[in-house]
């Protein structure tokens, strides 16, 4: 009924690409997070959705009806928005109670929907009140009430905590997940923050320069990383990726990775090893500490090798100093094997050339 | 100190200066000035040309305020698309404000030239004949009505466009989602929005419409039979004309009184609506 289907969208304003032959699917009643950096066309993918722009080529089918060109207030779709786009002159009751005056829907049902969604948000006591007069979490659960009350199956969100504390942003976070649950909304969450993609989505669309650079659940995308890309984007901090070329001591590398890697077969490409895999022992990779971040229940060590720079999480109480040399290792498992181009390959045990 | 200084040498003195003198009669050869109390008040609410003088005026602020505020947001909505060639169309627009009245009236004075002048020449090729379009009392007030909203719609339509961009376009976005209609949106979140710039406007225009007087020296000098004469023009006369300075103070503190009741009206009665932060 609310699943949606992208089919090869591209966008361009001029020479610009902003999307490029992106697909993807959003099942019925699931989240999914489109991530990536700045400027990769996260927006611009919401905004053609939404049909706020308009399609250069491809298509968009919501609830199996094709939308590419449909008027956006049709597609029975609601939006939350960076900037929550409240009206400034009207109070929370009427910014909320907005959408269904202008659809001319009866005072009595405005009524129950109103007191229903400000319920589900807890603004209640704020109904009266100017957006001026509201702090900024408050604003953010305007703009969620204005998209319950709409009763659309989709929803679509840009950036929705962006402008919030951290504390809050945690809190705002699980709310709307639980709401989306709740009602069975079909989602789509834009974020360049990895920490909401990997607690709110069902799926992850991963975008690099307008292009689908990985699709999968959370923690595909983050054990199974198709691109050197998607293994630096998602964890913090970022998967270690050794340029294997620039290493001299193979045979050390090797140990370090279990022993069963041979020399030869670690040439070019990159291996990739997550900080929390990284094990301090006696053999290895020998490496020396640049610096230490004490974080309470772990230590993050920023080490060297040669040119290249690993991280380790390890626990919160070992203490190292700058300067003092060690040796690195990590289990077989632990190894995420890239070729030159960056892209993963599968077998490590295969990956010689 | 120095603020205060200026304000009462240039501001608070005059007007005190002019209450006074509104209060004394005319000196003449034979008698000099002395106080009169009302008695100059007296013969304004006797004087029919005051009177006329103060219906033109009325007529002249109705007819041109309204439709220059309603053809500036015209305009502003219109430039703030995105159309080629913008910035040139909003020069455009702008050009009849920076030109000084004068030159608008000498302009005008063009247009408005019975048989040779640019409005009957254009009649005359659909088969109107010429129109003294000045010199007749009927036509004289709305031709010049049109002249003031010709310069004056470009001038308030730029506080509309910079109100206008300062409006999150975000705002339409979400309200098109709703399925509200260009009109709804404009009836429902921008005009509201425009509110603060409609109440400087519209201050701005009515206090114009009782200071404009430049044009009346170039166009009509007030006539013919006072049928363009506005208050101030009337006042310029009294004083300058005919030498009547008390009589023209008089006349002054009458249009101070009705200028600073109608800026605080204004402010008063459109306050609440205005200040939606
Ligand atoms: N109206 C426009 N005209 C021209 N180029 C645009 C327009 N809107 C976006 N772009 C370009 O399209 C690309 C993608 O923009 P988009 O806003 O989708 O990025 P984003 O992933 O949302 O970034 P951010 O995380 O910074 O919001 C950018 O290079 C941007 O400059
Ligand atoms: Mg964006």
């Amino acid at each position: 009924m609310s699943r949606i289907d992208i089919r090869e969208l591209a966008k361009q304003w001029g020479l610009v690409v902003a999307v490029d032959q992106v697909s993807f699917t959003v099942a019925k009643g699931s989240l999914t997070v489109l991530l990536g950096p700045s400027g990769c066309g996260k927006s611009t993918i919401l905004r053609l959705i939404a049909g706020l722009e308009n399609v250069s080529s491809g298509s968009i089918a919501i609830g199996g009806n094709e939308v590419t060109h449909m008027d956006p207030a049709k597609r029975g779709v609601s939006m939350v928005f960076q900037s929550y786009a409240l009206f400034p002159h009207l109070n929370v009751r009427e910014n909320i109670i907005f959408g269904l005056k202008v659809r001319g829907i009866s005072q009595s049902e405005r009524h129950s929907r109103l007191d229903e969604s400000a319920r589900m948000v807890g603004l209640e006591e704020l109904l009266n009140r100017k957006p001026a007069q509201l702090s900024g979490g408050q604003r953010q659960r305007v703009a969620l009430a204005r998209s319950i009350v709409s009763r659309r199956r989709v929803c679509l969100m840009d950036e929705p905590l962006s402008n919030l504390d951290a504390k809050l942003r945690a809190e705002m976070r699980d709310e709307i997940r639980s709401l989306q649950q709740k009602l069975g909304l079909t989602m789509v969450y834009v974020t360049h923050d990895q920490v909401e993609a990997m607690t709110m989505a069902d799926q992850v669309v991963l975008l690099k320069k307008g292009r689908v650079e990985q699709i999968g659940r959370p923690h595909e995308l983050y054990e199974r990383p198709q691109t050197t890309f998607a293994a630096q984007f998602m964890g913090s901090p970022p998967m270690n990726l050794l340029k294997l070329d620039l290493i001299e001591e193979r045979s050390a590398l090797a140990v370090a990775c279990g022993g069963t890697l041979s020399p030869d077969r670690l040439t070019d490409g990159y291996i990739g090893v997550r900080p929390e895999h990284v094990q301090v022992g006696s053999s290895g990779l020998p490496v020396r500490v640049s610096a230490t971040d004490y974080l309470g229940a772990e230590t993050v060590l920023r080490l060297a090798h040669g040119g290249q720079t690993l991280f380790g999480k390890i626990d919160g109480h070992r203490r190292y100093n700058p300067g003092e040399q060690l040796h690195v290792s990590w289990s077989e498992e632990a190894v995420h094997r890239f070729g030159a181009d960056g892209i993963r390959i599968e077998d490590p045990y295969r990956a010689s050339s | 100190m120095p603020a205060a200084i200026l304000l009462i040498a240039f501001t608070h003195y005059p007007t005190v200066a002019t209450v006074i003198d509104s209060l004394f009669s005319k000196a003449t050869a034979i008698r000099p000035s002395r106080f009169v109390g009302v008695l100059n008040y007296q013969r304004m609410l006797d004087d029919p040309i005051f009177w006329k003088v103060l219906a033109n005026n009325a007529w002249f602020a109705l007819g041109t305020i309204p439709t220059s505020i309603a053809l500036a947001i015209l305009m502003a909505l219109f430039v703030n698309r995105s159309i080629p060639g913008r910035s040139l169309v909003r020069m455009a627009y702008f050009t009849p404000t920076v030109l000084p009245m004068i030159a608008v009236a000498n302009i005008w004075l063009f247009f408005y030239t019975p048989d040779i002048g640019l409005i009957d020449q254009i009649a005359s090729w659909f088969g109107f004949s010429g129109h003294n379009w000045l010199g007749d009392p009927t036509t004289v007030l709305p031709a010049i009505m049109v002249m003031t909203v010709w310069k004056e719609a470009g001038f308030f339509m730029i506080f509309y466009l910079a109100a206008m961009q300062n409006i999150p376009p975000e705002l339409e976005e979400a309200s098109q989602l709703e399925g509200a209609t260009r009109w709804y949106y404009f009836r429902r979140v921008m005009f509201p929005l425009l509110m603060p710039t409609t109440l400087f406007v519209l201050v701005n225009a009515v206090l114009n419409s009782f200071k404009l007087v430049d044009h009346l020296f170039v166009l009509t000098k007030g006539g013919p039979d006072n049928a363009s004469n506005l208050l101030l023009y009337y006042i310029f006369e009294t004083a300058f004309s005919y030498f009547e300075t008390h009589f023209a103070a008089a006349l002054t503190v009458v249009l101070l009184i009705l200028l600073s009741v109608m800026a605080l009206l204004q402010f008063f009665l459109l306050d609440k609506r205005v200040h939606y932060r």
